[in-house]
């Protein structure tokens, strides 16, 4: 018997229905005072995100693609401007009510990968679970399902020291993915890595893409970006262009 | 419930951090704890010389019996105007049997028996075995009615002999030892400051007064026997024996009443004698465990205070150390209270280790004093663990909260930035 030939992405991404508006932002301004000088950040951005997009933000440095990226990750609050997260109004939020956002709606993957050094796959995946006050073995349960999902079912209970760069990756990705959040957030998720182990990263975010997640990639990187779907270009704080990926 | 389940998972995550930070930093929490340490090996040393001092005087006041009063010519403890209690007549043994007379005449009397004794200090010897300091003292055969002692062997003297002061004597329990090891000390002679007496009982071991007076160490005779060797100049005490112990004020008062009439005292003259009850003793007792516990509350202080700094400051490193974790956990949905939490747990078990080593210190250090020296009040309890162990449970949440404050502030996107 021939195995059906697989499906290909491009025809399923394009007869794809429009999802949900999860992220709705609208004159967001940021201003940063650094000692006398005030740094306008963001001067004004719009930016609508709909659920299973899957979004690259560019910008030299300097463009504000870190203060987006903050504002959109809930870390930070604009100075002026809206910005309605799965329809609530975020800039009005207290810190508590942003960490509960943060650790329910966003999976964030960082540059430097971020995992606590003295703890296993397991634990390190399971922490925005504690966060979310869930019993242990739950816990334990849904975290090797996210481990398995980024194909480290074999390295659950070792410590990053004892990981490659690659695999460090993945459990942070796992550890974003395990609260299945509204949108996985990665900043220069590959800056630390070699080209070859970052193409691997960026294949597996092209596979939880494909199984319906919603991916927002920073990045300065053009071989990165070309993984995204859409990609806005930041400058000055403004943004620049958002376009759709030619097919 | 859900946010309590959520506390108490984040209570949980908090302490295995707190316990791999610990781990991880062996040295530097050690030398850190150091101060919490001798500040609880203070805390439960002073708290165990005070409830020794306690104990050790319940004990003794037990031996006394807690239903005597004393009538003597001085009060026990200092006197600032000596001058007003050297004039007056001593007591004489006579006033025993007066008193008695006064108290067979009285109705509904608080008062059961007036018991005099005079004594002295002296070496007993017998033979070739020598005692020095020992207290001879005579009485009457009533002293068998106002102490429970028991008697390793013979007896108490009766009234017979008492009367008609028979060199008979009753030694105490080390005496005898001394004089007489290992057989038995009956019929024997012994040399009571030079007078002869024979031996007719033993009392049973009876230990010491708060480790100062021991009651092993006295010899007893009839106080006609005892007038007939040493005189009857020096005076004497008298001990009463009250009927009812919670009428103790109002037999005190019936007491000083009879020995004014015993006395032949005027009406407004004052009275020239003193009621003296061994409540008196705790009196006294009380400046000296109030200098222990001033002193030890000082020492301890100081040392907390020095262990609270250094805690404060390992505190602040470790949240320095860890500002991109703090910006890490807080990106995953850590809120402040969490991260609050974890520094406040992580210095919290610094002290706790301290502490539970200080208690141990101190446990180590009260089995030395008490084999090296068994007579000395101390004593070691459950509740002096628990105060050293919440004493540093405080140090900790204290000296901890304002780098545990500081970190739960920290602005996520500056902390996920710090290198």
């Amino acid at each position: 018997m021939i195995a059906p030939p697989p499906p290909d992405p491009h025809v399923r991404r394009l007869f794809r229905p429009p999802g949900a508006l999860v992220i709705d932002i609208h004159g967001v301004t940021k201003l940063y005072r650094m000692g006398s000088e005030t740094v306008h950040a963001l001067r004004g951005v719009a930016l609508k995100v709909h659920r299973n997009e899957y979004l690259a933000i560019m910008g030299p440095s300097g463009s504000g693609k870190s203060t987006l990226m903050n504002m959109l990750g809930c870390l930070d609050t604009p100075t002026s401007g809206h910005y309605q997260f799965n329809g609530k109004d975020v800039s009005i939020m207290t810190d508590d009510e942003l960490a509960n956002i943060r650790n329910r709606e966003i999976g964030f993957v960082f540059q430097t990968f971020n995992l606590l050094p003295r703890s296993t796959s397991l634990h390190n995946v399971e922490l925005p679970l504690i966060y979310a006050g869930l019993p242990p073995h739950e816990r334990r349960e849904r975290a090797r399902e996210a481990l398995h999902k980024v194909g480290l079912g074999e390295r659950m209970l070792h410590k990053p020291n004892e990981l490659s760069g690659g695999q460090r990756q993945r459990v942070a990705v796992a550890r974003a993915l395990v609260n299945n959040p509204s949108i996985i957030l990665a900043d220069e998720p590959t800056g630390n890595l070699d080209s070859k182990t970052g193409e691997e990263i960026m294949q597996l975010f092209d596979q939880l893409y494909e199984q319906g997640n919603t991916i927002i990639v920073v990045t300065h990187e053009e071989d990165i970006a070309r993984h995204a779907r859409r990609t806005i270009r930041l400058h000055d704080g403004l943004i620049e262009s958002d376009r759709m990926a030619e097919v | 419930m859900k946010a309590t389940i959520r506390l108490l998972y984040e209570f949980i995550e908090s302490v295995r951090i707190a316990w791999a930070q610990i781990r991880a930093n062996k040295m530097r929490s050690m030398l850190t704890a150091l101060g919490v340490i001798i500040g609880i090996i203070a805390v439960t040393l002073m708290g165990t010389a005070i409830s020794g001092i306690d104990q050790g005087f319940e004990n003794s006041l037990a031996m006394l019996g807690d239903d005597v009063l004393y009538v003597q010519k001085w009060p026990w403890g200092p006197v600032e105007d000596w001058w007003n209690y050297a004039n007056r007549p001593p007591i004489r043994i006579i006033d025993a049997e007066k008193l008695n007379r006064v108290i067979a005449s009285t109705p509904n009397t608080l008062l059961d028996v007036a018991v005099p004794v005079a004594g002295r200090g002296g070496p007993v010897k017998a033979g070739d075995n020598r005692v020095d300091g020992i207290y001879i003292f005579g009485t009457t055969a009533d002293y068998a009615r106002i102490t429970n002692v028991d008697y390793r062997e013979g007896r108490l003297f009766n009234e017979i002999e008492a009367n008609n002061g028979r060199a008979v004597c009753v030694l105490g329990f080390d005496v005898a030892e001394a004089l007489f090891p290992g057989r038995s000390a009956i019929d024997q002679t012994v040399m009571a400051n030079g007078h002869p007496c024979t031996v007719i009982g033993v009392f049973a071991k009876q230990g010491e007064f708060l480790g100062l007076f021991s009651f092993d160490n006295q010899l007893v005779m009839p106080i006609n026997a005892f007038t007939k060797m040493f005189g009857s100049r020096r005076g004497a005490e008298l001990r009463v024996k009250i009927t009812d112990k919670q009428k103790l004020m109002q037999a005190k008062d019936e007491l000083v009443g009879a020995m004014r009439r015993v006395r032949g005292q005027l009406p407004g003259e004052r009275d020239n004698f003193t009621i003296n009850e061994q409540q008196a003793f705790k009196a006294q007792l009380e400046p000296t465990k109030m200098a222990i516990f001033m002193a030890g509350l000082f020492i301890t202080g100081l040392s907390l205070f020095v262990g609270a700094i250094g805690i404060m400051n390992i505190t602040f490193v470790s949240v320095k150390e860890r500002t991109k974790e703090i910006g890490t956990r807080k990106a995953l949905g850590a809120r402040r209270r969490t991260i609050l939490l974890q520094f406040l747990v992580e210095a919290v078990s610094i002290c706790m280790i301290g502490g539970l080593l200080g208690v141990v210190a101190a446990y180590g250090m009260f089995l030395g004093i008490h084999f090296q020296m068994p007579s000395f009040p101390a004593q070691f309890s459950v509740s002096l663990v628990a105060i050293g162990l919440a004493v540093s449970v405080v140090t900790g949440i204290l000296s901890g909260f304002i780098p545990a404050w500081g970190a739960s502030r920290l602005d996520p996107v500056v902390a996920l930035r710090y290198e």
